[in-house]
């Protein structure tokens, strides 16, 4: 059992040498092991600042408030350290790295965060398996890491990640956003499969409801200005989707 | 690592070439494609159009170099090492060739008809070698013939005396081979090298200098492509004390595309200067140039000059050029000059990017985030940077023994 506790964080851009820009206002959140957390909000809120700060980014500088995991804080960690303690960020935009081959990045990944190198022949039926069950197809395993990928595939190879890398916590970053019905639903049993596998905690920042249709969230945040406005059941998602953020916009 | 150096550009209006630092150039990548207008670059008006430039066969019409001719004004004259000044006497470095079954290797006088079917010299040194090589190596694939393997030729140094070589490689209509061009021992030696690509035919040739430490080399490398003609060029330089390739495309027919590639690893004392052109006379015709550099110890100075030109007759041209040099420790300096003239409005895209600095940080970060130390991540980074062109021979043995040579380099400099 383990736990993700966000105390009054608050945090800014690094704009340049000189100026910051304050994102985040004081949020509080606390994710245990096994359960799906929604964050919603709309664009400009901050919800993929909070997912930066907490894997690390370095453009973001925490100016004051704790991201703890299982007691330990996590802000004195390098991005490194905080992946190989647990933590995993799917990202929106993922990068594409030039002349680094997926199967030698994987590798690397697994081996950095399990302490030591995977067994070369059940890693390669996992990585296999996991490729086949989000209709990957097996050649991008030669490929570079993410380059001439297409939006839909680089969100799946983002999945197959954090099935093979099993985080404590995977942190999802509108990992719906530009994906049709059918990529949705294969991302979406991923991070279904990885959440029962591993028993892994998730948040799920995500502007629309469409992605709670596959992924049900126990808990759902609203979250405007840097800060979360209001917390409830799935039902709470219902609402959303019916009334929109107008509401909560201007309550600060 | 302070030392970022993109210079000889006069041309400020083009975004990604006064840009430093690789991450800030990436980000305006996307949208630096240069718009048609009625005047050129500052450079050509300066210096007239690139398709005006002399060009002959002979090395009297050339005038002695000053250095501070338009296309010599980054290269330490002085280290020609007579190149441009003598007679070139000297014994070429010798020249064996293995080659597939079908493939004609021979050996032919100054007098051949075909020689000078795919290039004519546009600097004095290029000329120089063409008017004192005595001959010439010529590789014939026929026509329809797809290889089995590549065909390789050892080029071996073996005096210092300043001497002049002539290589011709065509392929005949519809036909497809590989040719490794291999560059070591010792030499002081300009070069001319033509690829005849025949319609609907299909050469890549990979120009590999990997010579010891004294070698002074200069090496102009001449294709001209048939109608529908494909032609890949990967040039990478690793040795040699001051090493000049001069790699060029034209288009003869409608059609047909380029790729040219390069990689070169420059250490202290060393200068490794690439300048290239592509010219666009003709209609729809594709080109891709991918030049990237990993500079490291002091004196190390590389170049990179790209010149596209797109003529008025040049309707429907599909162009982009891209130079990423990699600064791996203080001391080296990069110049990095994109040109592109274009006299035609109605083209598919013209672009291009130069950017000299450290590494991305989006890489550093991704990897990063996925677990991997801040070293590991480094060293990936590093290797994939300069793996991007290595990936491009599509040979296996020689993309090993080429990441080989590169880890020895990056040892160098404990990256």
């Amino acid at each position: 059992m383990a736990t993700l506790e966000i105390k009054d964080l608050h945090v800014s851009v690094i704009l340049d040498d000189e100026n910051t820009k304050p994102i985040l206002k004081g949020v509080n959140l606390t994710i245990n092991s096994g359960e799906i957390h929604a964050v919603m909000g709309p664009n400009g809120s901050g919800k993929s600042t909070l997912a930066a700060t907490i894997a690390g980014h370095p453009k973001y500088q925490v100016d004051s408030g704790e991201i703890l995991l299982d007691g330990v804080d996590v802000t004195e960690m390098s991005v490194d350290e905080r992946a190989r303690a647990g933590l995993f960020l799917a990202m929106q935009y993922p990068v594409e790295i030039p002349g680094v081959t997926m199967s030698n990045f994987l590798r690397s990944a697994k081996t950095a965060v399990a302490g030591e190198a995977p067994a070369l022949r059940t890693w390669t039926k996992d990585v296999k398996g996991a490729m086949e069950n989000l209709s990957i197809d097996p050649a991008f395993i030669a490929r570079n890491v993410n380059e001439g990928f297409s939006g839909g595939e680089k969100k799946r190879h983002e999945i197959l990640q954090l099935e093979l890398l099993k985080p404590k916590f995977g942190i999802l970053d509108e990992t719906d956003s530009g994906l049709d019905v059918d990529a949705l639903k294969v991302v979406s049993e991923g991070v279904n499969r990885a959440h029962q596998a591993n028993d892994m905690g998730v948040m799920l920042i995500t502007h629309y409801t469409r992605i709670l249709r596959y992924i049900k969230p126990d808990f759902v945040h609203v979250f405007v200005d840097g800060k979360m406005v209001e917390q409830g059941g799935p039902e709470l998602a219902d609402r959303l989707e019916e009334e929109g953020y107008e509401r909560y916009i201007g309550k600060k | 690592m302070a030392n970022e150096e993109n210079q000889g550009h006069n041309n400020p209006a083009i975004p990604g070439m006064d840009v430093e630092g690789e991450k800030l150039a990436s980000e305006l990548t996307a949208d630096d494609t240069i718009r048609v207008s009625k005047h050129n670059t500052d450079k050509a008006e300066i210096d007239g159009s690139r398709a005006e430039r002399k060009t002959s066969y002979k090395v009297e019409d050339f005038a002695p170099l000053t250095g501070r001719e338009e296309d010599w004004r980054f290269t330490p004259i002085k280290r020609l090492a007579g190149l441009h000044t003598d007679a070139l006497t000297g014994t070429a470095p010798v020249i064996e060739v293995e080659a597939p079954a079908g493939v004609t290797v021979e050996t032919v006088g100054r007098e051949d008809s075909r020689i000078g079917s795919a290039g004519i010299p546009e600097d004095r040194v290029a000329a120089n070698a063409w008017s004192n090589f005595s001959e010439a190596t010529v590789i014939t694939v026929p026509a329809e013939a797809e290889l089995e393997g590549h065909i390789e030729v050892a080029i071996k140094g073996t005096e210092m005396a300043p001497a002049a070589q002539h290589i011709l490689v065509e392929t005949k209509p519809f036909s497809k081979a590989v040719v490794v061009l291999r560059h070591t021992g010792s030499a002081v030696v300009s070069q001319n090298v033509e690829f005849k690509v025949g319609d609907s035919s299909s050469l890549t040739v990979i120009t590999l200098q990997q010579w010891e430490d004294d070698a002074v080399h200069a090496s102009a490398q001449y294709a001209a492509l048939g109608r529908d003609a494909k032609f890949k060029h990967v040039n990478i330089s690793l040795g040699g004390k001051t090493v000049r390739v001069t790699p060029s495309t034209r288009f003869s027919a409608p059609g047909a595309e380029t790729e040219m590639y390069g990689l070169y690893f420059v250490d202290a004392g060393q200068h490794i200067e690439n300048r290239l052109f592509v010219a666009h006379t003709v209609p729809n015709c594709k080109s891709r140039v991918t030049y990237k550099g990993a500079l490291q110890g002091r004196g190390a100075h590389a170049v990179w000059v790209g010149d596209v030109l797109i003529g008025k007759e040049a309707e429907g041209t599909d162009t982009y050029e891209l130079n990423r040099n990699l600064i791996l420790e203080d001391g080296p300096r990069a110049d990095s000059v994109p040109n592109l003239e274009i006299e035609t409005g109605l083209i598919a895209g013209a672009g291009h990017a130069s950017t000299t600095g450290q590494l991305d940080e989006d890489h550093l970060w991704y990897l990063q985030a996925r677990g991997i130390p801040a070293e590991e991540a480094r060293r990936l980074v590093v290797r994939g940077f300069l793996n991007e062109i290595i990936q491009q021979i599509r040979i296996d043995s020689l993309e090993e023994q080429l990441m080989d040579a590169l880890e020895a380099e990056l040892s160098i400099s404990n990256n």
